[in-house]
């Protein structure tokens, strides 16, 4: 089973919800990256995103943009990325590390390269935003050889057709985007959540995380009572951006933690 | 014969194109391929469309010959296809029309667009005035300070300005942000992307207003010259002039074909934007293509003294015109693209704009090694007035 299974598996028994940070790797520094992870997984983190930086982040939102800047600014690429994953897996084999970032950083590595690199640095799965399953069938296909899992995005105005394509090519867990927009955007729909999720289940048999958009305790609690996971960015981003580096650990762990007591609260029926 | 029926239906040419971008575009680029293609066949909007780029833009532009220049040059004839003459001074509002009537069929009460020199966000702004629209337009806070005329003039025609201070805060930066606002207001706003790029079917739609350059020209040829010209040159940032000219003559393969980029201050330097010559084939702005980037794939900022063309990526019709070898994309400098600028007012009365002058520069390298009798067409695809001020900066001057 690889790690992402057996997360949601024993989550699962235990009548839990996952809980999925994202952070970017290299902001603000690289020194401060596999700290945070260790950090976020103390915290209650069981599945850890991880933002490859991009020059260009298209889908996301000023704040996860600006995280982005901050580590071009020390000039972390994939390669270092890949770095800090092997570092964290040295002592930390249990909890999953799923990268997400853009096409073109994988393509100036060469697929395969990538594919081969990420299995023995650690990682378990990829989440390249500008990818959809029509332009993509080959870089799964490196993926699947590498044992990592492609994971997919899927947004309110998915039609059904797509979601049966993706559910054909998702692995590990397949991210659902709660709003229209770019990460960062406020104003959640909770109703049109849980409508979406029911149609999506009705295709899909790995579990759901839902992002965008979650902001506080309340909603993660709400996200939680509905989906598998519940994944924040832009709020732990905007943490670690106001947070002098001494005050940086103290301040996202609290945050984190008070998200996971949120979640845990949930009424979960399974 | 028809050959060439480029792209394929996901928006390949080759493998450049396609639709690269997050699902929460999906289903929008879905609406707007599926309109377009058929409004594209609709005798009505076609109708319209032709009767707006007579009656609004002034078309047909005309060939002029420049012929005391020619002279002066010692070798090939150089034609001018006026695209300068339009209204609002530029190729670019064949296209912002072409999008704008889409956009009101489609329902949509707000267009957005991204701009560098601030041509194609004025092309918007106009198009917005004229169709009774509200329009936003996303600029790079580095551009919104180098064309601060056309940002007064897009003010005037009623857009709202929006300066974009993330990354390099230039063309693609604002191309960034206007995905984003798309992105976030999709049910009533159409994106009126401003050159051959995007992901599907931008590239093709773009093209397709465009192409009227091309064909007129091909009818002005044989009225005027009895016969087509044997090169055609235009310059290429994303490339939107360069295929409405080229691309009714794909299949005319002896007339040659030449994309002229910005070799900034040489190639060498590192500090130009010429794509196609140096760059390497990645991923950026929802299509493949080739692109100015590191060995991490992260875009590197781009120089050219013309904003028009200072992009790091390139149209992917021009990425596969350029590996089938059927046009050649070369570079001019900075300074030689001012020569030319300079040239052409001193000797015709024309003031280029300095995204033509490239054109203009190589077609001026090219006619001295060819016969008098051969005829080089250059797409003269905007005016120089909005230059003035950068043209000064480079003469040591200030007005």
């Amino acid at each position: 089973m690889s790690r992402i299974e057996t997360v949601f598996a024993s989550l699962r028994k235990q009548h839990k919800k996952a809980l999925i940070p994202f952070i970017t790797a290299g902001d603000p520094d690289q020194t401060m990256t596999v700290p945070l992870m260790h950090e976020l997984v103390k915290a209650g983190a069981d599945i850890i995103e991880l933002g490859v930086p991009f020059s260009d982040p298209m889908a996301d939102g000023p704040t996860i943009q600006r995280s982005s800047e901050r580590a071009l600014r020390h000039h972390v690429g994939l390669k270092d990325v890949l770095t800090m994953v092997a570092e964290f897996r040295k002592n930390d084999l249990i909890t999953p590390v799923v990268l997400m970032g853009y096409a073109n950083p994988v393509e100036a590595m060469g697929h395969e390269v990538f594919a081969s690199r990420a299995r023995e640095c650690g990682v378990d799965g990829v989440l390249t935003v500008d990818y959809p399953p029509e332009e993509c069938e080959e870089w799964v296909r490196h993926l699947k050889v590498h044992g990592l899992d492609a994971i997919f995005l899927l947004s309110p105005t998915t039609p059904q057709s797509r979601i049966e394509r993706v559910a054909q090519m998702a692995q590990g867990y397949v991210y659902y985007v709660s709003l229209k927009g770019v990460t960062g955007s406020s104003h959640l729909d909770l109703n049109e959540v849980s409508n979406k999720l029911n149609l999506l289940r009705s295709h899909i048999s790995i579990p759901i995380g839902v992002g965008f958009g979650i902001r506080d305790g309340e909603t993660a609690k709400a996200v939680a009572e509905l989906a598998d996971a519940v994944v924040v960015g832009s709020r732990i981003i905007e943490e670690i951006e106001s947070s002098s580096k001494s005050q940086l650990m103290e301040n996202v762990t609290r945050l984190v933690k008070g998200l996971r007591s949120a979640i845990d609260e949930a009424v979960v029926k399974y | 014969m028809k050959v060439y029926d480029l792209p394929d239906k996901r928006g390949h040419f080759g493998p450049y194109g396609g639709i690269f971008v997050a699902e929460t575009l999906i289903a929008a680029l879905e609406e707007l391929r599926i309109q377009y293609e058929h409004y594209r066949d609709d005798t009505d909007f076609q109708a319209e469309f032709a009767y707006e780029l007579k009656h609004y833009v002034g078309r047909p532009s005309p060939i002029y010959h420049a012929k005391r220049w020619s002279t002066i040059l010692g070798g090939a004839q150089i034609l001018l296809k006026r695209e300068d003459l339009n209204h609002t001074g530029a190729h670019k509002i064949n296209n912002t029309i072409g999008q704008a009537l889409l956009a009101k069929r489609m329902g949509k009460q707000r267009v957005i667009a991204e701009t560098g020199a601030g041509q194609h966000g004025v092309a918007s702004a106009t198009v917005a005035a004229r169709y009774g629209m509200e329009c936003v337009v996303y600029m790079g806070s580095e551009d919104v300070k180098r064309q601060a005329s056309n940002v007064y003039r897009m003010k005037l025609l009623g857009a709202t300005v929006v300066p974009v201070e993330s990354g390099s805060r230039t063309l693609k930066d604002a191309l960034n942000e206007a995905m984003r606002d798309w992105v976030t207001h999709v049910e009533n706003t159409f994106y009126i992307i401003g050159t051959v790029a995007g992901p599907h079917p931008y590239p093709m739609m773009v093209r397709d207003f465009q192409t009227i350059i091309g064909r007129e020209a091909k009818v002005q040829m044989q009225e005027e010259y009895g016969r087509q010209p044997d090169a055609l040159i235009a310059c290429v940032g994303g490339g939107s002039n360069a295929i409405g000219l080229f691309y009714p003559y794909i299949d005319d393969t002896g007339v040659r074909m030449i994309g002229v980029e910005a070799a900034g201050h040489g190639i060498e330097s590192g500090q130009h934007a010429a794509t196609l010559m140096t760059g390497r084939p990645g991923v950026l702005h929802g299509n493949r293509t080739y692109l100015i980037q590191d060995d991490d794939g992260q875009i590197i900022e781009t120089h050219s003294i013309s904003a028009g063309l200072d992009y790091p990526g390139v149209g992917p019709e021009h990425a596969w015109l350029k590996d089938s070898e059927r046009a050649e994309y070369v570079g001019i400098t900075d300074s030689e693209a001012l020569d030319a600028f300079h040239a052409l007012c001193r000797y015709e009365g024309i003031m280029p704009a300095l995204e033509s002058s490239h054109a203009l520069a190589y077609a001026a390298k090219l006619a001295p090694t060819l016969a008098k009798n051969q005829l080089l067409l250059v797409n003269l695809s905007g005016r120089g007035d909005k230059d003035m001020a950068t043209v000064t900066q480079a003469s040591g001057l200030t007005l």
